[in-house]
């Protein structure tokens, strides 16, 4: 049967009723009774034909619908009699709902769900492990794999179905028909990459074993790539493009899905490809990262133990040399989710309190309103409702509620994912985030789950007594209600104390990143622009031709309106780690074989580095113009070297014996204070060497130091350097604040959120404190009226009032502080500078709570005494 | 509630499914009809709640025990909604009888050992 039949069997049923009570009446008659009794007669034999009618139409268990859609009904009219908290618990509901959504959203893309390889469980990251405890002081480390190391572990072990290894690298790609220069992020990856995770090109094929070579080359374009600048036009693939000056071949484009490992890399070359074969026999240049597929017949601890044997050897044979004595592993989806795990995790935790709360909230308010609907329910259930049908309408009342909240909340979730994804700018993209059928289901469930929570705590609360005591109860307020007034303080207790824990860790996030905000990186970081450039090998193949090209580039910038300073370099202070290198200090004894060597960041810097960028110079001189290739080799350490290598003696005069640079002796010329390669990491030794020497493979950062905003002179220099060089693409134009900034993007961005969150749930708390302590007013205005015709003061009505209602408060206060205790380890390893019992955060945290709560209060509170006695008792 | 002086008993649960099967063997009847006749058959010894006869009749139909149609009754110039059983119903009668006499004899051992007959 279907719903349109309904009626016809409703009309049935009536009809047969109906047609056999008339028959009935018929034989009361022929049997003698008086026409006007025979009506009557009949009913008394035949029953109540209503009743009889409503339990045959429930054979046809349509009741059920019929019922709910009553319900329905009667729900929807509830919710537009008073639109105002309609619309409060829609709007709670869509903010919780939404939050939670997109939240999970990225955790189900970026956590959950398998990587777009085949067998992606088996595939794992493989580092070098060095066993230094000053190495593993902060966190264990996993030290990118030397191209030998790789190469060993490769022909030397059998564990793994094949072991594939990629690089970071970029190229200048420049254009056949005049196009624009432009900087490309590339990565060299081994041949064996791509069959090894699965991948296949969409147009070609991918690389050969004959092409990974440093002579090679080979190029795949990522599909970014392919559809911008070449119009996504197949026959580019067995043409040539020209990367840094050179002509490549591409050979294959990769799907568009291809994302690994990351959405910004947009070619790929072989990993052999443009290095210098030197470069690959050696086992302690650590710029490789290492992928390894499982065979299926031997586990990941077999597998990794030859790798680990074989990487013992190789550290014995180079006991002096940075070879690592371990292996680390990682699996491949940890890999790309490591720096966002903890934040992210952090964050659902955040926004699943704020969701609890919202329910708790949407729950207080529906036992207000059950409250107010007391003596209706009551007189209900005395006329035969049943229990189960008071408790489903109220259910379907808050079903309705997180329903049109939940549907609101999905279209905002949709927005806010988007937003996310693309401020997060660490966010692993290997997986594309969106929203689709699990996500879906997952807002369904939260629906129904949330329905529930707000609407069976008071559904049961409010149809929990007996009927007579209800009944009783209503006919005088001042004793009613007890029971429910205690629920609804628990539940306020319970919010409180979540968004007690919530605004201790926003605080103490904030404070850890207005910590590292405020870092001094040890240079001038006001009105300084910074950008990169990358001056080619083939066009630039001696030192004398760069430092032609630098010099006359900072000639002409140092001469610009508003300049007043600019520094060239490989690295701005704040921009990251970039290279280190060992070295030896030939004045002292050697080091004993079997211990490690000292290693300093390697750094590049020109006569005038240091005083445009202001770092301080402590002993010795800085470069001058004679300093650069062909003359006496020079270098300038910083405090932390002096002080680590020199203790106690003048390091000016002497010299350092750098390996990778010429296996020379470098004297050392000055000593300049610390600057912070990162903010938030301790300062490390660093040696600057002159940017006139001519090594620049890793490419040259110019920063200009102006007397008011610096991004003005982006233009100009950009031009300067187009007409020095037409072909040369300029990147990363910022400023060295935004350097900053951009390192600390992701703190920012879960501090504010998980504030924002914070900050909602303390507005939730106190909107239902304030609910709360009014409802309490209006149920105990008759007391309050014979409180004061006996002679209360309003002072003490006020104060009566206050301390009902911050009881709960200070109980929540309290719950909160202590669960804080134990919540503040979940954050631990997110905060800089912060002890995570930081008295100063408990207690503002404590003070506003309260300033917040006393205000929800003080409103009703004073309303409370404000009442008229004689007014109070006439209502009554 | 007033108490019944008479001696009446209403249908025992379960049985009533049984009783309008059997009724409706002797051929098509309406629900009054069906009432009246288990009455009629007991010296109105079984009372027939038509709150629980209307009920039956539909749930029987919706099992498909019995067909119903709406038809002209042969002595009242009216239509009567007549129930008619099926061949699922005949089926149904003969399980459910000797369901109910394994249940009478059982119960009959228990009240009336062999031996103790009176």
């Amino acid at each position: 049967m279907r719903w349109w039949q309904i009626r016809k069997r409703d009309a049935d049923v009536e009809r047969e009723l109906q047609s056999d009570l008339e028959l009935e009446e018929e034989e009361q008659r022929e049997h003698g009774v008086p026409p006007e009794e025979a009506r009557h007669a009949a009913l008394r034999s035949f029953g109540n034909p209503t009743l009889i009618s409503e339990q045959t139409r429930a054979v046809w268990s349509w009741n059920g619908l019929e019922s709910l859609l009553r319900d329905l009904r009667i729900s929807v009219r509830t919710l537009f009699r008073s639109p105002g908290f309609s619309i409060i618990a829609v709007l709670v509901m869509a903010l919780c709902i939404g939050a939670t959504t997109s939240l999970f959203t990225v955790v189900r893309a970026v956590l959950l769900s398998p990587l777009p390889f085949r067998d992606p469980d088996r595939l794992v990251m493989i580092y070098e492990h060095f066993r230094d405890p000053s190495m593993n002081a902060q966190q264990f480390n996993y030290n990118p794999v030397a191209p030998a190391d790789y190469y060993d572990w490769r022909t030397q072990t059998h564990g793994f179905e094949d072991v594939a290894a990629w690089r970071f690298w970029q190229f200048a790609l420049t254009g056949e028909r005049g196009d624009l220069p432009e900087l490309v992020s590339a990565r060299g990856g081994t041949w064996n990459l791509f069959p090894l995770l699965g991948v296949n090109a969409v147009i070609g094929r991918t690389f050969t074993e004959s092409e990974d070579r440093p002579d090679g080359s080979a190029v795949m374009l990522t599909w970014n790539l392919f559809a911008r600048r070449f119009g996504g036009n197949p026959s580019i693939v067995g043409s040539q493009i020209h990367l840094d000056g050179k002509p490549y071949t591409v050979v294959g484009v990769l799907p568009k899905w291809f994302t690994y490992p990351d959405a910004k890399v947009q070619v790929w070359v072989p990993y052999a490809s443009g290095l210098p074969p030197e470069i690959l026999r050696h086992h302690d240049y650590h710029f490789s990262r290492v992928v390894a597929r499982l065979r299926p017949d031997v586990s990941l601890a077999n597998a990794l133990s030859k790798v680990e044997a074989v990487q013992y050897g190789l550290h014995l044979q180079n006991r002096n040399a940075p070879v690592a004595e371990d292996v680390a592993p990682r699996t491949l989806s940890d890999d790309l989710a490591q720096n966002v795990k903890k934040p992210l995790t952090v964050l659902l935790c955040a926004v699943g309190c704020m969701l609890l709360i919202g329910c708790l909230n949407v729950a207080n308010l529906l036992v207000a309103r059950s409250a107010a609907r007391q003596r209706e329910i009551a007189i209900r259930s005395a006329l035969g409702a049943r229990k189960m049908t008071l408790i489903r309408e109220q259910l379907v009342e808050s079903l309705l509620v997180s329903l049109a909240g939940g549907i609101t909340g999905a279209l905002l979730s949709l927005a806010a994912t988007e937003w996310l994804v693309s401020t997060w700018t660490n966010l692993p993209t290997a997986r594309s985030i969106r929203a689709d059928g699990t996500v879906l289901a997952f807002a369904c469930v939260l629906v129904f789950a949330t329905a529930l929570l707000a609407g069976l705590l008071p559904a049961i609360s409010s149809t929990g007594r007996g009927t007579i005591a209800a009944l009783q109860a209503s006919s005088r307020s001042a004793a009613g209600s007890q029971s429910r007034t205690a629920l609804r303080k628990a539940l306020l207790t319970v919010e409180i104390a979540t968004t007690v824990v919530l605004l201790i860790a926003a605080g103490l996030l904030l404070k850890s990143f207005w910590r590292l905000r405020t870092t001094d990186v040890g240079c001038a970081t006001d009105n300084v622009l910074t950008m990169d450039y990358s001056l080619p090998a083939k066009k630039y193949d001696s030192p004398e031709k760069m430092n032609a090209f630098n010099e006359m580039l900072l000639e002409h910038v140092r001469v610009m309106l508003g300049v007043r300073a600019a520094a060239l370099g490989s690295m701005v202070p704040g921009a990251g780690a970039g290279e280190d290198d060992i070295f030896t200090i030939p004045e002292h004894p050697p080091i004993a074989p079997g211990t490690a060597l000292p290693d300093a960041l390697y750094r590049t810097a020109d006569p005038g580095y240091f005083s445009a960028l202001q770092i301080p110079l402590l002993k010795g001189r800085f470069f001058t113009s004679a300093d650069r290739a062909g003359s006496p080799k020079t270098v300038i350490i910083n405090r932390l070297l002096a002080q680590q290598y020199f203790p106690g003696e003048n390091p000016v005069g002497k010299h350092l014996h750098v390996v990778p640079y010429g296996n020379a002796d470098y004297e050392i010329v000055g000593v300049v204070a610390d600057t912070l390669y990162q903010v938030g990491q301790p300062a490390k030794a660093t040696m600057y060497f002159p940017v006139l020497n001519g090594d620049n493979g890793m490419g040259l950062t110019l920063a200009v130091r102006g007397a008011t905003d610096p991004l003005s002179f982006s233009i100009p220099i950009q031009k300067k350097i187009a007409e020095l060089d037409p072909e040369l693409p300029v990147s990363d134009v910022l400023t060295i604040q935004q350097i900053v900034e951009r390192s600390l993007g992701n703190a920012s961005l879960s501090a504010s959120l998980v504030l924002g969150f914070a900050v909602l749930s303390l507005l939730l708390a106190s909107v239902g404190l304030y609910g709360v302590l009014s409802y309490l007013t209006a149920q105990r205005t008759g007391e309050i009226g014979v409180r004061m015709a006996l002679g209360a003061q309003r002072e003490d009505v006020l104060r009566l009032m206050l301390s009902d209602g911050l009881r709960p408060a200070l109980y929540g206060l309290t719950i909160g502080l202590v669960a804080s205790i134990w919540a503040v380890r979940v954050i631990q390893s997110m905060l800089y500078g912060t002890r995570p019992l930081d008295p100063a955060i408990f207690a503002s945290v404590a003070a506003s709570m309260l300033v917040v709560a006393a205000l929800a209060c003080l409103v009703p509170a004073w309303r409370a005494s404000r009442i008229d006695p004689m007014q109070a008792l006439r209502t009554e | 509630m007033a108490k019944h002086t008479r001696q009446r008993a209403n249908v025992l649960q379960g049985t009533l499914d049984m009783l309008i099967l059997r009724t409706l063997l002797y051929g098509p009847a309406h629900g009054h009809e069906i009432g009246k006749h288990i009455q009629r058959t007991t010296n109105d010894f079984l009372q027939m709640q038509h709150g629980s006869l209307y009920p039956a009749l539909h749930r029987l139909e919706r099992r498909g025990w019995v067909t119903s149609k709406w038809e002209m009754a042969p002595d009242r110039n009216r239509e009567f909604k007549y129930y008619r059983l099926t061949e699922k119903g005949r089926k149904q009668l003969v399980v459910e009888e000797s369901q109910w006499k394994q249940m009478a004899e059982a119960v009959g051992r228990i009240m009336w050992p062999a031996g103790e007959e009176s």
